[in-house]
């Protein structure tokens, strides 16, 4: 009796723990995809000798805007085809919402190339519609989509005009349009300020945060690093076909955070030079005004900045105290060269120039 | 598959709306046409007529220069030098002059003349005096001319080949030269015309930049063959538009002018000829029919002989497989390259077959039947153009299934090879390609 009891408890046990773990797993897959629009796992892509991406695993948050950095010639072109299946990798795995990436999730990509072109002797409409089309929307709703996106941008006269009677500034906004006119879910941006205008760059930037928050995911491919910092959420750096850094732009400015402080201060007797040694080094000082000056300082690896501040308030009077995060720039150069901007040497330009070329 | 169709449809619609497709079609009839009617007119509206004085000082020959149509000749009972005083001062165009030595030696015959001579008149004096100093010399040999006249035969042998199920069909062999080195021609001229097309609208999309946002759509092979099956279907209209106007213009000539078509069908002659016929209708019977066996009549007769349904729908599919087998390299060159200077190294491999074909089409209709002729009309290369060619002489079936066979073979070969060039070319900007580079290409995955 007592034997059988234990069977069926241990049964349940059993079948419980199982099915949990089945669930465990299948919120897993939710929460993760929920997560995640796109994941990359150890893509692999060689033209004849040079390899264009090795063993790159990139996860793209779900609405959020993810920036793709990297020098010339790194691969970032090379993984963006990748994801719109215009070329198909060497080995890896790819997924699209939790599913294997297939060609029917074109329709819901959209893609700004950075080399991009319409055709010139077609007209701005019919051109529209045609390209829409190859997207699977309908003629119908694609003229109806059209005609909104085209008052929004003030494109609606040109209608039937011919694409090579517009400006450039005008294609590239009738670009835009098409690249989002399907309502993608996921939509990737090629150095798309390029040939823009300040105006234009303000608006084009107004329309991808809109997207953004409604729900759209971004991948934002770019050498401007100003307008990395702007937009993005989440980044990649990808060097010589590598991926080299990856994560929150937050979390990845404050862990290249190089312990540099600016400090206002106004010194009692000693010099600035005295009261900061031995915890920290002068990078940078100069006068503002009634005897304050302004310092940059580099603070020793054994300590934190309590211990500065302890250290040095006896000898000054404290007007400001602050962290510097290096810019995007910084650590991207930093990152990539192995050196600080500051430290750059025409050598090192040219060994690293050399290095993306291969 | 919904995309290809989008594809051909744009790629259809925006050939046949331009200017220069309509124009080409409504004008090409035209020019056909005019072609052929226009030497015709000009022959007829005789220019100036030329006027020759003729100096005899035989005052043998003078009477027998007969007026022609433009060549007018005048009697001279003057010294040449006087003769070519008076051409100098612009009352002749010419002066013939027959020296009394003429007789003995016809080399010291003269014709002169201030402007370039016209040789049409130099041709119709020359037979005029030939056909004079023969009959001299049969008078002197005591040969009647009449009886030399009478025995004159000319012999045109009616070739008749038997076919194997039994029927008879006269041959014309110049006939069908004519009509087999044309449909060649044309086939060549339409696989250049529309394979360009199909090259230089790659290269458009190319250079335009356009061709990355489509592919981020489409497969590239769906493209390249969207845009080869609109090319082809433009090319299909055109050809079907210049046959529709041409008959269309022949018909509108034929009721206008309906004396100068009429022709008595072969037919209606034998059917005439019944067992019972006196010499007298005999003699007439064969009088209808030598008059029927005029070049005009030969033409018709030869044209009726040729079966024009297998010669339209062989044209149309060796059209479509020619095009289709190039049409493909015409893209790979176009995707490979920059702009259209870089085409010509290319160009070349494709260009050699095709030539190749026009020339040796001569050799093939000298024997339409021999290993030449097989051979090059079962290549898939040269099959398009010297199959066209050999059509009109009568094909065997054996031959015309394997061509087409090897031919749709050769452009799915073609294509898959093109597809792998294609699809790395348009996404490669700025470099120099050579045909190792191609030949890595090929080898992608």
């Amino acid at each position: 009796m007592g034997q059988t009891l234990l069977v069926i408890v241990g049964g349940c046990i059993f079948i419980t723990s199982s099915a949990l773990g089945s669930w465990v797993r299948f919120l897993h897959i939710i929460i993760f995809h929920m997560e995640y629009i796109f994941r990359a796992e150890n893509v692999d892509k060689k033209y004849d000798k040079h390899q264009a991406l090795s063993n790159v695993s990139v996860s793209i948050p779900r609405q959020g805007i993810f920036g793709l950095l990297g020098p010339n010639g790194a691969g970032k072109t090379t993984f963006i085809r990748i994801i719109n299946q215009i070329i198909a990798p060497d080995a890896g795995k790819l997924f699209f919402k939790g599913e294997k990436l297939k060609p029917s999730h074109i329709s819901s990509i959209g893609y700004l190339p950075e080399e991009r072109g319409l055709y010139k002797k077609m007209k701005v409409g019919e051109q529209a519609i045609y390209l829409a089309r190859l997207k699977d929307v309908s003629s119908r709703d694609a003229k109806k989509l059209l005609k909104e996106w085209f008052e929004k941008f003030d494109l609606m006269p040109w209608w039937d005009r011919k694409v090579e009677e517009l400006s450039k500034g005008m294609q590239q906004k009738l670009q835009f349009i098409i690249t989002v006119l399907h309502k993608p879910d996921l939509l990737i941006f090629d150095e798309p300020f390029s040939g823009f205008d300040p105006i234009n760059i303000n608006l084009l930037k107004e329309e991808i945060l809109k997207l953004r928050n409604n729900g759209t995911s971004v991948i934002f491919s770019t050498h401007n690093m100003s307008s990395v910092e702007e937009l993005c959420d989440h980044i990649a750096l990808i060097n010589n076909s590598e991926k080299i850094l990856d994560g929150k732009l937050e979390n990845i400015k404050r862990a290249h955070a190089d312990k540099v402080f600016s400090v206002s201060a106004k010194a009692f007797t000693k010099p600035f030079d005295a009261v900061f040694h031995p915890l920290a080094d002068i990078i940078d000082k100069y006068t503002i005004k009634d005897g304050a000056s302004k310092l940059r300082v580099r603070l020793a690896d054994a300590y934190n900045a309590n211990n500065l501040i302890e250290h040095i308030l006896p000898n000054l009077q404290l007007l400001e105290f602050k962290e510097e995060l290096p810019t995007m720039n910084d650590i991207f150069i930093k990152t990539v060269t192995g050196k600080n901007p500051g430290e750059l040497k025409k050598d090192d330009l040219k060994a690293y120039m050399g290095m993306n070329q291969a | 598959m919904n995309k290809i169709l989008t594809i051909i449809q744009r790629e259809y619609l925006s050939r046949v709306k331009k200017k220069s497709f309509i124009v080409m079609t409504i004008l090409g009839p035209i020019l056909l046409a005019a072609l052929m009617i226009v030497p015709v007119f000009i022959a007829r509206m005789a220019d100036s007529v030329y006027e020759v004085a003729v100096v005899d000082d035989t005052r043998f020959f003078y009477r027998e220069f007969k007026d022609a149509n433009d060549v007018e000749f005048t009697d001279l009972d003057v010294d040449i030098d006087t003769a070519i005083e008076l051409m100098k001062m612009d009352k002749f165009d010419a002066v013939v002059h027959i020296p009394t030595t003429a007789f003995q030696a016809p080399s010291t015959l003269r014709f002169f003349s201030e402007k370039a001579i016209n040789i049409n008149a130099k041709l119709y004096i020359e037979s005029i005096l030939q056909n004079e100093f023969e009959k001299l010399k049969m008078a002197r040999a005591g040969i009647d001319p009449e009886v030399l006249r009478a025995t004159e035969t000319k012999i045109s042998i009616q070739a008749i080949r038997l076919l194997k199920d039994g029927h008879e069909q006269t041959d014309y062999p110049e006939v069908s030269m004519g009509l087999g080195i044309f449909s060649g021609i044309l086939i060549y001229f339409f696989v250049f015309l529309f394979g360009a097309q199909v090259m230089r609208g790659v290269m458009e999309e190319k250079t335009s930049r356009i061709v990355e946002v489509i592919v981020s759509s489409v497969k590239p092979f769906q493209l390249m063959m969207g845009k080869i099956s609109g090319i082809a279907l433009v090319g299909l209209t055109q050809f079907s538009m210049w046959i529709l106007l041409t008959f269309a213009i022949v018909a509108t000539v034929q009721a206008v002018m309906p004396e100068s078509f009429t022709f008595t069908p072969h037919e209606q002659i034998y059917v005439s000829s019944a067992q019972s016929m006196n010499p007298a209708e005999l003699q007439e019977h064969v009088q209808r029919i030598e008059q029927h066996n005029t070049a005009a009549g030969q033409v018709m007769e030869a044209l009726s002989a040729i079966n024009f349904t297998v010669m339209i729908l062989s044209f149309v599919f060796y059209f479509l497989g020619g095009y289709l087998l190039y049409a493909a390299l015409f893209a790979a060159i176009g995707s490979a390259v920059d702009n259209e200077a870089d085409t010509q190294q290319f160009m070349l491999p494709i260009t050699i077959p095709m030539i190749f074909s026009i020339v040796m089409a001569q050799m093939v209709m000298n024997n339409p039947a021999g290993s030449v002729a097989f051979w090059l009309s079962i290549i898939p290369f040269t099959s398009p153009i010297i199959m066209m060619v050999r059509i009109p002489f009568g094909v065997p079936l054996f031959d015309l299934w394997l061509s087409a066979g090897l031919l749709i073979l050769g452009f799915l070969g073609t294509t898959w090879l093109a597809g792998k060039i294609y699809r790395t070319g348009i996404l490669m900007y700025g470099k120099k390609i050579s045909y190792k580079e191609l030949w890595k290409w090929i080898r992608y995955r």
